[in-house]
């Protein structure tokens, strides 16, 4: 486990270098955390997976499934693990590997467990209820995106003309918002973010990063923006951008490499300036 | 309507989403099923664009009708050809729509849309959000979802999987009124009632293991259907997608846009040169799409890609190093051009290969990708019936028709994109209308949102028409939907009776196993070049497996979130489709966009210009394969060549009468 005030992430710079030679089959060692269910006791359990060339986390969870037999040949059931479209772009196989959040997919073994007898440890993100083993219940986020009115107001899906021109320098600043998958890695590796179970006290704790950066999104939109006070206020109160503790540990972690904090500090300025504006105005 | 009258879209992909916006809207609430959070459906994996007649294009000569004949001829004529035409007359307005919601399209310097190159057409028209248009799109519906979702419209069941469609009545009056699905966390299985079913489960990628789809693409959604008495159209028709990279675990594609942004493929001139491709001169390389086919080039349908591909590296031997690869090569375009528009496949590929394609020549090979055939679906024509079927459209030609909404169908028609299933519908890549034996680039995510707004509306006339106004799914006995209950329960019990303690399981009864068996032979017999020895010989392993899967041994009997039931029952649906597959390949004696038989190499117009069903029996397993009319009563067929400069004569001499 690393400390909370420490990156998490996949870094190219901490990562080996592929090689030539590389993806040659070779044994490697998997110490995963276990669970059976809430409430359920935490375990460990060691398997040595023989992998094949360009194998990644997820093609050695597959193996498990297949041959589910610990290092000790004790046999057991298939690891659980939640997973999609293998290649980055929905956020689902996110867990934490070797210590750092990230997905499963990109962690290629030769580049996370380059030495021979390097061991590869799977953990089940930490800020999120554990389903079972690797697969975490990431409803909150979800619920946030709906707290912030995470979309543009149109009037309906009739056919009623285009929608206005964008600069590209607008667009390009939008993209890259839009890439967030809600993967949930930014607030994995937030300290205060807290893990919290009870959906009930989901609003009064800190929204997080990845909400944060979709109100900017919304707000640039020229339609976008006329929701732009209701998300405002979602965003003064508890929960909202001010709890944020300047740790910039979200945009190291974001695989999409979202300016995270750039958009933090957006949503702090506007924020403020509304609330004073509010209390000037009234309105 | 009575206030309890309720849909339920199952898939949460491009066409469920936008199906279900769209019966939201229409005020009738909405029960969203799928095993993943919505946000995560495979749509995110569409990478290149979305294709639409728009205004620059047009004053070049295209137009929507273009847009049209470029799809009905791309698809080898087996598309239906009504559906086809309403689409490419919407597209246009669809691109709108998305705009207005707010989706990042790419921009030119004045702020309008910027479009790009794409395969199968000489004209700009593919609307594109950097490399990852499909997730840009995904996210724009899934907003538009939560929103319903937020006033109470849209009720989703994420992390539940569908397991059976519930039907009253038998034959022709077979009618849908609900599901069966499980909560893959609590494993609690129960019915669900509705006066209209939407299939949107996409394709069945998983059925060839190693593909360009996502874990969740298997098919099972389709094959429990077809198992529940609904017709499955041109399975045979899988689309093999050019441009991917191998890996342990899938294959990741490589957008068409790096073709249509000037990508080229190549090889080296000389067999065995061991060159790093930055070193070896431009003499030296052989770009052999450019050199045969001189007007589209690198810019050919995928069929066609795919097989000259396959043609270079396996029967030439001349892939690079040997190997079953060539090379893409996007180096002689500006770094930063590539990275505004394909930042998201030049991520994927230095993150999964470790080169950066901006600087060296990517490497890639055919992959599985996209299903044309699935849920065969019926429409009602629209108001455009031509006195004789129309030829080739070239561009500047006027077209034969204008672009108004309702000349391909007839709209609200409660039929459109509905199964043989009364009140079972089938949009998006489920559904087979669109694309015929091969898709067109950029078209994909046209139809799943096009099925979806526009057949959306047939689902609520259909909800407000008479019979479910008679018997809606609420006042129905609850027998109705018990036994389906029932059924899938003992399916359930069944597996989990099977599981051992201690000891491994023999390969043979293992689930896992016998998928990858099952992805491997799929994968040889029934993708670039199929035979009739070999499709029987695959026909007979399919049957092995099936056989070694009817007393699988599971390997975890967990009551709670137990993801090997839900995999190792998808196994056993994707035998069934697999057979499907394999045997329509067989029956199927012709070749025909993406389906090629080496031993019928010629597409057969008199035999097989013709959609082929397959029925599913319950009391024999067996599939009873048919063949229906297709209605050409638009265009007229032509051989499809794409100028392949060593075409036959003959070709060339029906498509020029076809032209005239």
């Amino acid at each position: 486990m690393v400390a909370d005030n420490k990156p998490l992430g996949p870094d190219s710079k901490t990562e080996a270098p592929m090689l030539e030679g590389d993806g040659q089959p070779r044994k490697v060692r998997f110490r995963i955390k276990r669970c059976e269910g809430p409430g359920k006791p935490v375990y460990w359990q060691t398997f040595l997976v023989q992998t094949e060339p360009g194998a990644n986390v997820i093609s050695c969870l597959q193996k498990i499934a297949e041959h589910p037999v610990t290092v000790e040949g004790e046999r057991t059931t298939p690891v659980t693990w939640d997973s999609g479209c293998l290649e980055e772009v929905c956020g689902a196989c996110t867990m934490v590997i070797n210590g750092r959040v990230r997905q499963s997919c990109s962690a290629l073994i030769d580049r996370i467990a380059p030495d021979e007898g390097d061991e590869v440890v799977l953990e089940p993100m930490q800020k999120f209820p554990v389903v079972r083993d690797l697969w975490v219940d990431r409803q909150r986020m979800f619920e946030a995106l709906k707290k912030i009115d995470a979309w543009v107001p149109i009037d309906g899906t009739y056919s009623l003309g285009a929608g206005p021109k964008e600069s590209p320098e607008t667009q390009a600043t939008r993209y890259v918002l839009s890439t967030c998958m809600s993967c949930g890695c930014c607030l994995d590796a937030c300290p205060q973010y807290l893990k919290e179970e009870d959906p009930a006290k989901w609003d009064a704790s800190f929204i997080g990063a990845a909400a944060l950066s979709q109100a900017r999104l919304f707000n640039l939109h020229e339609t976008g923006k006329q929701g732009r006070k209701d998300r405002l206020e979602a965003l003064m109160g508890p929960g909202g951008v001010s709890e944020c503790g300047n740790a910039q540990n979200c945009v190291k972690v974001c695989p999409k490499h979202i300016p995270l904090t750039e958009s933090i500090a957006a949503i702090g300025r506007a924020v403020t300036i509304h609330s004073i504006a509010r209390w000037f105005t009234g309105k | 309507m009575s206030a309890e009258n309720r849909v339920i879209v199952v898939g949460g992909g491009l066409a469920g989403l936008a199906a279900a916006v769209r019966v939201a809207e229409a005020g009738i609430p909405v029960d969203l099923f799928s095993l993943v959070p919505v946000k995560r459906s495979h749509s995110v994996c569409a990478q290149g664009g979305i294709n639409a007649c728009n205004e620059v294009a047009r004053q070049q000569g295209y137009s929507e009708y273009q847009h049209f004949d470029e799809t009905i001829y791309g698809g080898d004529y087996l598309a239906d050809q009504h559906p086809v035409l309403e689409m490419a007359n919407w597209a246009p307005k669809v691109i709108d729509l998305l705009d207005r919601m707010g989706v990042p399209f790419n921009r030119t310097s004045e702020g309008n849309r910027d479009l790009r190159l794409f395969g199968g057409s000489l004209f700009k028209r593919t609307h594109f959000a950097g490399a990852t248009t499909g997730q840009q799109l995904l996210y724009a519906l899934d907003e538009q979802t939560r929103r319903y979702e937020a006033e109470g419209l849209v009720r989703k069941y994420e992390f539940w999987e569908f397991l059976w469609p519930v039907t009253e009545g038998e034959g022709e009056d077979r009618r849908c009124v609900g599901i069966v699905a499980q909560d893959m966390r609590t494993m609690q299985i129960r019915p669900f009632r509705a006066d209209a079913v939407v299939m949107a489960t996409g394709g069945c990628g998983l059925v060839f293991g190693k593909s360009t789809n996502s874990i969740i693409c298997n098919g099972g959604a389709a094959a429990r259907c077809y198992k529940a008495a609904a017709w499955y159209a041109n399975p045979e028709m899988i689309q093999v997608h050019p441009t991917a990279i191998p890996g342990a675990d899938k294959c990741r594609l490589m957008s068409e846009s790096a073709r249509g942004e000037g990508g080229r493929v190549w090889v080296p001139r000389k067999k065995g040169d061991r060159r790093k491709p930055n070193e070896i001169p431009e003499g030296e390389r052989w770009y052999f799409l450019e050199e045969k086919y001189p007007g589209y080039g690198n810019l050919v349908p995928r069929d066609i890609a795919t097989r000259e591909i396959f043609d270079v590296c396996v029967n030439q031997h001349m892939g690079v190093n040997g190997e079953n690869q060539v090379y893409l090569d996007l180096t002689h375009k500006d770094p930063d051009y590539l990275t505004r528009t394909l930042g998201g496949i030049m991520e994927i590929y230095e993150k999964f290969v470790g080169d950066d394609p901006r600087k060296v020549p990517m490497k890639i090979f055919p992959a599985v990708h996209y299903s044309m055939g699935g849920l065969w679906t019926t429409f009602t024509p629209g108001s455009y019936t031509p006195e004789t079927p129309v030829g080739e459209h070239k561009p500047g030609m006027v077209p034969p028709v204008d672009a108004q909404p309702g000349h391909g169908l007839a709209i609200g028609a409660p039929n459109n994109s509905m199964t043989n299933i009364d009140g079972l519908y089938a949009f998006g890549e489920v559904n087979f209308a669109f694309h015929g034996a091969t898709r067109l680039g950029a078209n994909a995510l046209l139809s799943c949102i096009f099925d979806g707004l526009f057949c959306g509306v047939s689902v609520v006339n259909f909800v407000k028409g008479d019979r479910v106004k008679e018997a809606p799914a609420e006042s129905l006995p609850s027998q109705v939907f018990d036994r389906f209950v029932e059924q899938e329960e003992g399916k359930v019990k069944k597996l989990l009776g099977s599981v051992q303690e201690g000891g491994e399981i023999a390969p043979e009864f293992n689930g896992y196993t016998i998928a990858n068996e099952l992805g491997v032979e799929m994968n040889a017999a029934c993708t670039v070049v199929k035979t009739e020895g070999r499709l029987k010989q695959c026909i007979e392993k399919v049957r092995e497996l099936r056989e070694r899967y009817s007393k699988v041994v599971m390997s975890d009997s967990a009551a709670w979130s137990n993801q090997s039931l839900s995999f190792v029952r998808a196994t056993g649906d994707m035998l069934v489709i697999a057979e499907l597959i394999a045997k329509a390949s067989l029956e199927r004696e012709e070749s025909r966009g993406s389906h090629y038989r080496l031993d019928f190499p010629e597409r057969d117009d008199d035999r097989f210009l013709k959609t082929l069903v397959g029925e599913y029996d319950p009391a024999s397993d067996e599939h009873k394969i048919s063949f229906r009319e297709i209605d050409t009563s638009l265009v007229k067929p032509r051989p499809r060549t794409y100028g392949r400069v060593d075409a036959k004569p003959q070709d060339k001499k029906k498509e020029a009468v076809a032209q005239s």
